[in-house]
């Protein structure tokens, strides 16, 4: 039943945001305080244009794992709407330029390099910790399931034994 | 019907789901929230002003930034991350946006703030069109929640003109 929900929620998540890969985990601690390692990303591709500000995921060549980082810098053409990107991430010194991210020789992200922009997120390794802490009622509800679980899985025991006899 | 392994993955999805919910619930909860922020810029020096070798011209400025962003909080805000931009058009370009500082607002308390500072990214432009270029000085603000969807907003400070001769 799980299983099938999440993939279903995948399907529909593929569908609506429109991308490849809508759901991504943040790898690298680059982007502290505001995304942690082990965070969920949601992201979101449309035709709106990348303007400074937005938290980009985008692909190097020659590297395998995409990054995510924030724009701080765009240069839009006029006539083509060609757009030259500069990103960095927020706790890094040095924008991904000057910070070797980019391929060797590259100087600027253009469109075609840019796989989504982030627009949600999920704090993935606090989400249970602050669930638990701040809403103590989903703890009572876990704990009273499972009791309840364990009750009614002793009752049938109870049951079979007493017919045997 | 009634295994162990069943029940296991039923509670499950219901946690599953409840949790997803409330997620949503709470990222639902920031859309009730009208913010009323504010904000000034003002350029007190332009420290230098050169055409680089390759082309590209650069301007160094020391800005005075002071903003009210308190009403952006919400119980669902984990940091306001804002950015100032000088952004402008070129012959070239349509659009030109350059982040010229940015900081990170962890509490509410921090987000009524005044800062003196020298541009903390280089203000280059790509080719060599900033003598007396009118540019407008924009405050850009994401609110980053606790868990779910993301804002942004911006406020628009127009009227600021670089001078005509380098220096």
């Amino acid at each position: 039943m799980t299983i099938s929900s999440a993939l279903i929620i995948w399907k529909a998540l593929i569908c609506i945001t429109g991308c490849e890969s809508p759901v991504i985990v943040v790898v690298s601690g680059s982007m502290e305080p505001g995304f942690k390692r082990g965070d969920i990303l949601f992201l979101h591709m449309n035709e709106d244009p990348i303007r400074a500000g937005d938290i980009v995921v985008f692909n190097i060549k020659g590297k395998t794992i995409p990054v995510v980082h924030r724009v701080i810098q765009v240069h839009e053409q006029q006539n083509n709407k060609e757009i030259y990107v500069l990103t960095k991430g927020d706790i890094n010194k040095k924008d991904d330029r000057l910070g070797g991210i980019y391929g060797s020789g590259q100087l600027w992200l253009q469109r075609q390099h840019i796989m989504g922009r982030a627009i949600g997120f999920l704090p993935y390794e606090g989400w249970v910790t602050i669930v638990l802490t701040e809403n103590p009622i989903v703890k009572y509800v876990l704990i009273g399931a499972l009791s309840l679980v364990l009750i009614t899985s002793k009752d049938r025991g109870a049951k079979q034994n007493s017919r045997l006899v | 019907m009634h295994s162990f392994g069943y029940r296991a993955n039923a509670l499950l999805t219901v946690a599953v789901t409840i949790l997803a919910l409330m997620c949503a619930i709470a990222s639902l909860s920031d859309n009730f929230n009208s913010p009323t922020p504010s904000a000034q810029v003002q350029v007190l020096n332009i420290n230098w002003f050169q055409k680089h070798q390759d082309g590209n011209d650069e301007i160094s400025l020391t800005l005075n930034i002071s903003a009210n962003l308190q009403s952006l909080f919400t119980w669902n805000t984990k940091q306001v991350f804002v950015f100032l931009a000088a952004e402008y058009e070129t012959p070239m370009n349509s659009l030109n946006q350059v982040s010229l500082w940015d900081g990170i607002i962890p509490a509410k308390e921090h987000a009524k703030f005044w800062i003196h500072t020298s541009n903390k990214y280089r203000f280059i432009d790509q080719g060599s069109n900033l003598r007396g270029k009118d540019f407008n000085l924009t405050l850009h603000w994401h609110v980053m929640p606790k868990t779910g969807k993301m804002f942004a907003d911006k406020i628009v400070m127009s009227g600021y003109r670089l001078p005509q001769d380098y220096r």
